[in-house]
């Protein structure tokens, strides 16, 4: 009984996530399960390890344009494609996490903003690789056996990979590693002291963010058919941060909260172009105001106060121990 | 003479201008339990920080069975068998009681088990799933104690566990550290409660505004108690 309530979330997510592309527009609702991973590899840093990146646009578009690439240039199937274009961003992320987590706080994040804009002139320049300005257009999606031609099909074959770069997710976090990255973000002499080489672990969940990021950024290209520079520009960087604001630091799941509200406030404004940017403004400092820890956190303990009685009337005599839970 | 598992020679420390340890040099034995006592303000959180690595001496030298660890990062110090509770307790709020006990690297065999910890202290094992700081005061020193047993440490550095506990915690916080010792656990322990340091300790030092003023032996201490704390202040 307790076990199925547990399970009962993940039960009405994948219920959600199978129906989504009945109720709305197939692309939308790929990108913001794509935008979703995406802040969630924003979230992995900020809100465990409590580094805040201002240049994951590097990762998400290093994704895409490795994805297209491998699409265009070989015929192999889209998830290939996908999991070489997360290669690619973990790469890359060997050196940047490596030299950016040296620093912290506002630094960290001016020097993760550099090496985002880094590589934004580079694709711009790479011309022959990355058509710049451009972009890559026309980026086929094959996988045999399927035909993936519409919007929906591919959202149906792509979303078990984007499951799992939730799970991973949700593992590292909900692992001793991630023990270890909330004990960094808490106190890190302290780690230290405990006998962890700290930058190590840094390093790691910088690299396992940035892998997840370019997965999501390469299913982005290949569900849309393009990659274009914008995909690397700062703004995207800062689309994820506010994305992951929004759906509340260190919850993991509010990232996707957090994409559904910024997808369908952007889809809905699409006509409107003059007045996005006042009502978008608006809906944030309402946000911000009303759900000060983010949309999830304060949405799941308002549940709980809801759903749970007081802890003092829970606590279980009828096995003769005392049971005192968190569940 | 490198008998001494823990040595310090001539150890010098200052925050900015102000000097906080002075040519403090001193010695523990293996399987000894030694205890600093001193004021407020004498210097010996930051002597046993300067120990763990967690503040840089300004000169001086800190070995580790005879291996010269002055210049090593703190979690090599950890990995070498140094285990730190620091003042704070340092437990890690965000983190069950159990998740702050299963943290915490394996650093030798003689690392006490999950089911070790739990039998020598119930209350922790009631409180697993428990955020750590909802614990009292007397069982977060308990389990801070505990998680620096789980790396399986041999030399322990103890900042004012009884600091602030019930009688009869700090008479659970001796047999802990009573039964560590009988396993050959080496520990320092910094102390300002100087009954509970008679009870426990093998010998003592004196600190005083960032020196050494003396070496005491326990039966020394004993027979000039009132004179002592008269000179701490308490």
């Amino acid at each position: 009984m307790r076990r199925g309530l547990v399970l009962l979330p993940y039960a009405v997510g994948i219920a959600v996530a199978l129906a989504l592309p009945r109720v709305m527009y197939p692309v939308l609702a790929l990108d913001i399960l794509l935008w979703g991973l995406f802040a969630m590899s924003v979230d992995l840093l900020l809100g465990y390890v409590g580094l805040l990146s201002f240049g994951h646009a590097a990762f998400w578009g290093l994704g895409a344009y490795a994805a297209a690439i491998a699409a265009k240039s070989a015929d192999i199937p889209f998830a290939l494609a996908a999991i070489l274009g997360a290669g690619a961003s973990a790469l890359l992320a060997v050196p940047f996490g490596y030299l950016a987590t040296r620093r912290r706080g506002i630094y960290f994040a001016m020097v993760t903003l550099a090496f985002a804009q880094l590589v934004f002139y580079v694709a711009n320049e790479w011309r022959d690789l990355t058509g710049g300005e451009n972009g890559l257009h026309g980026v086929p999606r094959t996988f045999p056996g399927l035909s993936l031609g519409r919007s929906a099909d591919f959202y149906y074959a792509a979303l078990p990979l984007i499951t799992l770069g939730y799970f991973l997710a949700y593992r590292i976090v909900h692992s001793p590693f991630g023990h270890v990255l909330v004990a960094i973000r808490d106190n890190e002499p302290r780690a230290q002291a405990l006998g962890y080489a700290t930058w190590r672990y840094k390093v790691l969940a910088f690299v396992l963010s940035g892998g997840l990021a370019g997965l999501a950024g390469g299913l982005f290209a290949l569900g849309n058919g393009f990659a274009s520079l914008d995909l690397l520009h700062w703004t995207t960087s800062g689309q994820a941060v506010l994305i992951t604001i929004l759906g509340g630091i260190g919850t993991l799941w509010g990232s996707l909260l957090g994409a559904v509200i910024v997808l369908e406030l952007r889809d809905a404004l699409t006509s409107a172009p003059e007045a996005s940017g006042v009502v978008t403004g608006a809906v944030f400092v309402v946000i911000v105001l009303a759900f000060r820890r983010g949309l999830w956190a304060t949405g799941r303990d308002a549940l709980r106060r809801f759903a749970a009685p007081p802890v003092s009337a829970r606590i279980d005599i009828s096995g003769g121990e005392v049971r005192h839970g968190r569940s | 003479m490198s008998s001494a598992v823990l040595e310090i020679e001539g150890l010098s420390a200052r925050y900015g201008e102000a000097q906080a340890l002075r040519d403090v040099s001193l010695h523990v034995g293996e399987g000894e339990l030694v205890t600093l006592v001193g004021r407020n303000g004498a210097g010996k959180t930051t002597l046993l920080r300067c120990v763990m690595g967690l503040h840089r001496q300004s000169s001086g030298h800190v070995r580790l069975n005879g291996t010269d660890i002055s210049v090593w990062p703190p979690y090599t110090r950890a990995r070498a068998g140094l285990g730190y509770v620091p003042d704070d307790r340092g437990i890690y709020a965000t983190l069950a009681v159990e998740e702050n006990l299963t943290l915490p690297p394996s650093v030798a065999s003689t690392r006490w088990p999950l089911t070790r910890v739990y039998d020598a202290f119930p209350v922790l094992k009631e409180r697993r799933a428990h955020a750590g700081t909802k614990l009292s005061g007397g069982e977060q020193q308990m389990l801070s104690i505990a998680r620096a047993l789980r790396t399986g440490a041999s030399v322990l550095l103890l900042d004012e566990p009884t600091e602030g506990l019930a009688p009869v915690l700090v008479q659970r916080v001796a047999a802990m550290l009573q039964e560590a010792k009988r396993e050959g656990t080496t520990v320092l322990l910094v102390e300002q409660n100087l009954r509970f340091a008679t009870t426990v300790a093998d010998r003592h030092y004196l600190l005083a505004q960032g020196q050494i003023v003396e070496a005491l032996a326990n039966q020394e201490v004993i027979a000039r108690e009132s004179e002592l704390l008269r000179h701490l202040g308490v």
